[in-house]
């Protein structure tokens, strides 16, 4: 080891700067300033920013998701009660409806029945009339008929007449014959 | 090797214990270096912390443009590591101390600060370089000096001329008679030592961890001789340890130099009172 270098060296005062190092020194600083300033952390600050916002929107998205699928929950609940209650509803009235349709065709029976009975009866009655009254009627015209034989007779030929009241006469002899 | 004793690395020289061959000791020397281009005398030269300074920010650059070129939302393992450093000066510091609204400006020159000069000491255990740069005062003294700089003038942006004087000055009616005293070491507290002590206090760390550092590998070399040899061990254990505490150093003092930035530039746009 020179002692002549290390006097030398003890004659630099240790904090005073030389000028080509504060030169490079600020280079070099410049450097690293210039670079990160303008362009390395504002990149990063962008996808910092953009990842905040990610992740905000990510949040507020299932967020927003979570309380759709809560109102469609509510929602299906709420139909299917209704549909649950509309049926219960339909059968009840189904049930109310065949109770009333049941006694109305009962009743409709009956008043068929009824009716068919009372008409028989009134045919009956009809027939029996008009019987009466068309045997009437033939015994009348009988009657009649006779008459008129009776009274053509003597009119036209008196020959002929003999011979209808002699066949009236036997005839009524033979009745009488017969009754005894 | 060169035959400058000052290039000289401490095992390159055949000097022992129980050689007859005084220690050799490191001091100021340890921290001048023969110019690599140009001329010592003539104030145009190159030499080797010079280079690692340019080196040193090359690196800085290269890692945030790795990392910061095309960022992605979801962030790779590089960009990752590079957010985690950003945000922990960004948040950490800056925000810790001026505050979000007031503070995002300085970001960027807080980041840098802060990584340049981590760089810087960093290479006082990288092999071969094994140098921190921010043992010669130029490098600290100019971030100083830039920070220096913009605290003043946003003083004066801030409160106006007769403001900035108060703010300096730490002027305050209650303190009655006392106040022209407190005036005057404030002022001088402030404005004139406060930019010395910003940078001499990373210099001062940095070289004297260099220079510990030097002291127990040149040690462990000259001891290696008969029974120093145990003092040789010891010795190298030591060099271990030191450089274990100057990788945590190295980080501290960066930091250190960052959050003074900021509590300067804080009370810069603080209001007087």
């Amino acid at each position: 080891m020179s002692q002549l270098l290390i006097l030398a060296a003890e004659t630099e005062n240790p904090l005073v700067p030389p000028i080509p190092e504060l030169v490079i020194g600020l280079i070099a600083f410049v450097i690293v300033f210039g670079f990160l300033a303008k362009k390395l952390l504002p990149n990063i600050n962008k996808v910092l920013d953009e990842r905040r916002e990610a992740i905000e929107g990510g949040i507020e998205k299932a967020e927003a998701a979570q309380t759709e699928a809560q109102s469609v929950l509510e929602q299906y609940k709420a139909q299917l009660a209704e549909a649950r209650h509309e049926a219960a509803r339909l059968r009840q009235e189904a049930q109310e409806q065949g109770a009333t349709l049941i006694a109305e065709m009962r009743a409709e029976g009956q008043r068929q029945r009824e009716e068919i009975v009372a008409a028989g009866h009134t045919q009956i009655d009809a027939d029996r009339k008009a019987a009466s009254q068309a045997l009437r009627q033939d015994v009348g015209k009988l009657a009649t008929d006779l008459a008129g034989k009776l009274v053509g007779e003597s009119l036209e030929d008196h020959a002929r007449q003999s011979r209808v009241i002699d066949r009236f006469l036997d005839e009524l002899e033979e009745k009488a014959e017969a009754a005894r | 090797m060169s035959a400058d004793p000052t290039q000289v690395l401490a095992f390159e020289t055949d000097c022992h214990i129980f050689d007859g061959c005084g220690f050799p000791a490191p001091g100021l020397h340890s921290f001048l270096f023969k110019p690599l281009l140009g001329d010592g005398d003539s104030n145009v030269y190159f030499n080797k912390p010079m280079l690692l300074a340019l080196i040193g920010s090359v690196i800085v650059v290269g890692f945030f443009w790795a990392a910061f070129r095309k960022p992605k939302v979801v962030p790779g393992k590089l960009q990752m590591v590079a957010e985690t450093g950003y945000d922990f000066i960004r948040r950490g510091v800056v925000y810790e101390t001026i505050g979000k609204k007031e503070g995002e400006k300085y970001v960027p020159l807080v980041v840098s600060l802060f990584f340049f000069i981590w760089m810087m000491n960093l290479w006082s255990i990288v092999p071969v370089a094994q140098f921190p740069v921010t043992s010669i005062i130029a490098y600290p003294a100019v971030l100083a000096v830039i920070v220096y700089i913009l605290w003043v003038s946003l003083t004066f942006k801030r409160h106006g001329f007769v403001g900035a004087f108060k703010n300096f000055t730490g002027y305050d009616k209650s303190l009655g008679a006392v106040l022209p005293l407190a005036m005057t070491i404030e002022f001088f507290s402030n404005l004139l030592v406060r930019p010395f002590t910003h940078a001499v206090r990373l210099f001062a760390n940095m070289f004297a961890g260099h220079t510990l550092l030097l002291l127990f590998t040149i040690a462990s070399w000259y001891l290696l001789n008969g029974i120093g040899i145990a003092y040789a061990g010891v010795s190298f254990i030591m060099t271990l340890v030191m450089t274990a505490f100057e990788l945590f150093i190295q980080a501290l003092q960066a930091y250190v130099f960052v959050l003074l930035t900021c509590t300067y530039i804080q009370g810069a746009l603080a209001e007087h009172h």
